[in-house]
C-alpha cells in the first residue's frame, strides 16, 4: 500500500482533517500552557532542592489534581502519568493480573478492544492465564448477561473500552461497573476516546482503573494517565521500575510540559464538554444525513443511539474502501479495514459485529471534532457522494445489482 | 450594565475577533471566531458587576493567548487546506 503514500508538494493544498479518532490537533490553549515549561521552567519535577524542581513539581501536581482528577471525579493520588493509553492499558492489565495471580488466573475482555489490550491479554495467556474474549452483538454492544455469566471465582479483572475508536459505540459502563463490583472483579476501562467528551465519573460508574490519552483530547502526544482506585484499593505490579516516581507504579521522570499539556487539555475539555458535544452531534447528523440522502446502500456500523456522535463508520456497498480513500484524497480519513497496514484482512472490530465481509472492506471512518467546520462537513459529504457514485458506475457488481440480480445467488466459478 | 462597562465589553469583543481573524490555521481561526462569538452571546445578559469583571479579566487573558498563538502560527505556517479560498 506504500504506492499510495505521497507527501504534499510545497504549494499543494492540505487535505481537510476528518480523522479525529486517530489523533487530534493540539488546542492552542494547551500549547500556550506548555510552552513556558519547554523554554524557561525546565526543571525536573522530582528535584527537591531548588526552585526549578519546585515550580515544575507544582505544575505537575496542578495538572494531576485540578485538571485530570477533577475531570473524572478522582482523587489526585489516584492519577498516574504515563506515556499514553497504550502504556496505561499494559500497566492495568498485566499489572493487576500478575499481582493477584496466586489466587486469580482469569481475565475477561472483549473482541473489540484496542490492539494493546488484546495483545497484553495474549502475553498473559502465554504466562498461563486464562482469558475470555467476549463477543459483541451486531450493534457493537456487549450482552450484559453473557458478561455476568463469564465471571468466575478466579476472575481478577474485566477490561472493556468506554467508546470504541473504530465505530464509536458506547458500552454500558455504569451497568458493567455495577456487575463487577457486585462480583468482586476489578473493572478497567480504556477511556481514551471518551474522557473529556462525555461525562465520566469513576465513582458513579464503579470504575477501578481507567486509561486516558492526551492526544485524543487536543492535548500533546506522548502522554496519558492511568487512574488507579485507592478505595477499595487496587494493587498492581509495576511494569516500569526505577526511582519510585508515581507511587512506585511508573518510575521515570514525569515530563512536566506534557503533564501540563494533558492537564490543560482535560481542564479545557471539562469546560467545553457540552458546547463541543452539541456541535459535534450537529455536524455528525449533517454529514450522515447529507450522505444518506445522496447515496443508496450506505450502512452505519454500530448502534445508532448508544454512540459517540463524532465517530461515524459507514460502509458503502459495492465500493472498495481503499479505492474510495484514494479517491477522497482531499479529505484525511481512515478506513475501518486493516488493509491500510500490511494485511488485506478487514478490521477485527467490523468482523466482531458480524459485518458482511464485503461491507467490512467498504467501510470508512469519519472523525469529527472540536475544530471541524460546517464547510468541511459539506465538502466531505459532496466529495463522498460524487466519488462513491463514480466508483459504483465502474463496478460490474453494481451493474448486476441494478439489474435486480441477487449477488448472493451467484455461483462464482474457479478458473 | 453601566454604559462604560458595556463599552468596554464591546471593545474587548472586537479586539478578540480581530485577533482571532489573524490565525493562519483555518481550523484555529474558524474555531476562535466562533467560540468568542458564542461565549459573548451566552453571557450577554449577565448583570452582576463582579461576574462581569471576572469575565472581562478572563477575556483579556484569552486575548493575550490568541495573540501569542497567532504569532507562533505565523512562524510555522504551512499550506492552506482545500476548503480555503
Amino acid at each position: 500500500m506504500s504506492s499510495t503514500k505521497h507527501e504534499l508538494e510545497k504549494d499543494e493544498p492540505r487535505p481537510l482533517y476528518m480523522d479525529f479518532q486517530a489523533t487530534t490537533p493540539m488546542d492552542p490553549r494547551v500549547l500556550d500552557a506548555m510552552l513556558p515549561y519547554q523554554v524557561n521552567y525546565y526543571g525536573n519535577p522530582h528535584s527537591r532542592t531548588h526552585a526549578y524542581g519546585w515550580e515544575s513539581e507544582s505544575a505537575m501536581e496542578t495538572a494531576r489534581k485540578q485538571q485530570v482528577a477533577d475531570l473524572i471525579g478522582a482523587d489526585p493520588r489516584e492519577i498516574i502519568f504515563t506515556s499514553g493509553a497504550t502504556e496505561s492499558n499494559n500497566m492495568a492489565i498485566k499489572g493487576v493480573a500478575r499481582f493477584y495471580q496466586a489466587k486469580k488466573r482469569h481475565v475477561i475482555t472483549t473482541q473489540t478492544e484496542h490492539k494493546c489490550v488484546l495483545d497484553s491479554c495474549r502475553v498473559l495467556e502465554s504466562e498461563g492465564f486464562s482469558i475470555t474474549y467476549l463477543p459483541v452483538q451486531t450493534n457493537g454492544l456487549l450482552d450484559l448477561e453473557l458478561l455476568e455469566a463469564s465471571i468466575r471465582p478466579d476472575t481478577s479483572l474485566l477490561s472493556v473500552m468506554t467508546i470504541n475508536n473504530e465505530i464509536g459505540v458506547r458500552q454500558p459502563i455504569e451497568e458493567i461497573g455495577q456487575i463487577c463490583r457486585s462480583k468482586g472483579v476489578f473493572f478497567h476501562t480504556d477511556a481514551a476516546q471518551a474522557v473529556g467528551k462525555i461525562p465520566l465519573n469513576v465513582t458513579d460508574c464503579k470504575i477501578d482503573l481507567m486509561s486516558i490519552s492526551g492526544h485524543k483530547i487536543y492535548g500533546p502526544k506522548g502522554v496519558g494517565a492511568l487512574y488507579v482506585r485507592r478505595r477499595p484499593r487496587v494493587r498492581m505490579e509495576p511494569i516500569q521500575n526505577g526511582g519510585g516516581q508515581e507511587r512506585g507504579l511508573r518510575s521515570g521522570t514525569v515530563p512536566t510540559p506534557l503533564a501540563v499539556g494533558l492537564g490543560a487539555a482535560c481542564s479545557i475539555a471539562q469546560h467545553e464538554m457540552e458546547y463541543d458535544h452539541n456541535r459535534v452531534s450537529m455536524l455528525a447528523n449533517r454529514l450522515v444525513q447529507k450522505i444518506m440522502a445522496g447515496l443508496p446502500d450506505v450502512i452505519m456500523n454500530g448502534d445508532p443511539v448508544r454512540r459517540y456522535p463524532g465517530c461515524v463508520n459507514l460502509s458503502f456497498a459495492y465500493v472498495e474502501g481503499e479505492s474510495l480513500l484514494m479517491a477522497l484524497k482531499d479529505v484525511a480519513l481512515s478506513s475501518g479495514s486493516a488493509c491500510t497496514s500490511a494485511s488485506l484482512e478487514p478490521s477485527y472490530v467490523l468482523r466482531a459485529i458480524g459485518a458482511d465481509e464485503d461491507l467490512a472492506h467498504s467501510s470508512i471512518r469519519f472523525g469529527i471534532g472540536r475544530f471541524t467546520t460546517e464547510e468541511e462537513v459539506d465538502y466531505t459529504a459532496e466529495k463522498c457522494i460524487h466519488q462513491v457514485s463514480r466508483l459504483r458506475e465502474m463496478s460490474p457488481l453494481w451493474e448486476m445489482v441494478q439489474e435486480g440480480i441477487d449477488l448472493k445467488s451467484i455461483k462464482w466459478t474457479q478458473h | 450594565m453601566a454604559a462604560s462597562a458595556r463599552a468596554q465589553v464591546i471593545s474587548l469583543y472586537r479586539s478578540m475577533l480581530s485577533a482571532s481573524k489573524k490565525f493562519p490555521s483555518y481550523n484555529y481561526r474558524t474555531y476562535a471566531l466562533r467560540r468568542v462569538r458564542d461565549a459573548f452571546r451566552a453571557n450577554r445578559n449577565i448583570e452582576d458587576p463582579k461576574t462581569v469583571a471576572r469575565l472581562m479579566t478572563e477575556g483579556q487573558q484569552t486575548l493575550a493567548l490568541i495573540q501569542r498563538q497567532v504569532t507562533i502560527g505565523k512562524m510555522f505556517e504551512s499550506q492552506k487546506i482545500v476548503v480555503e479560498g
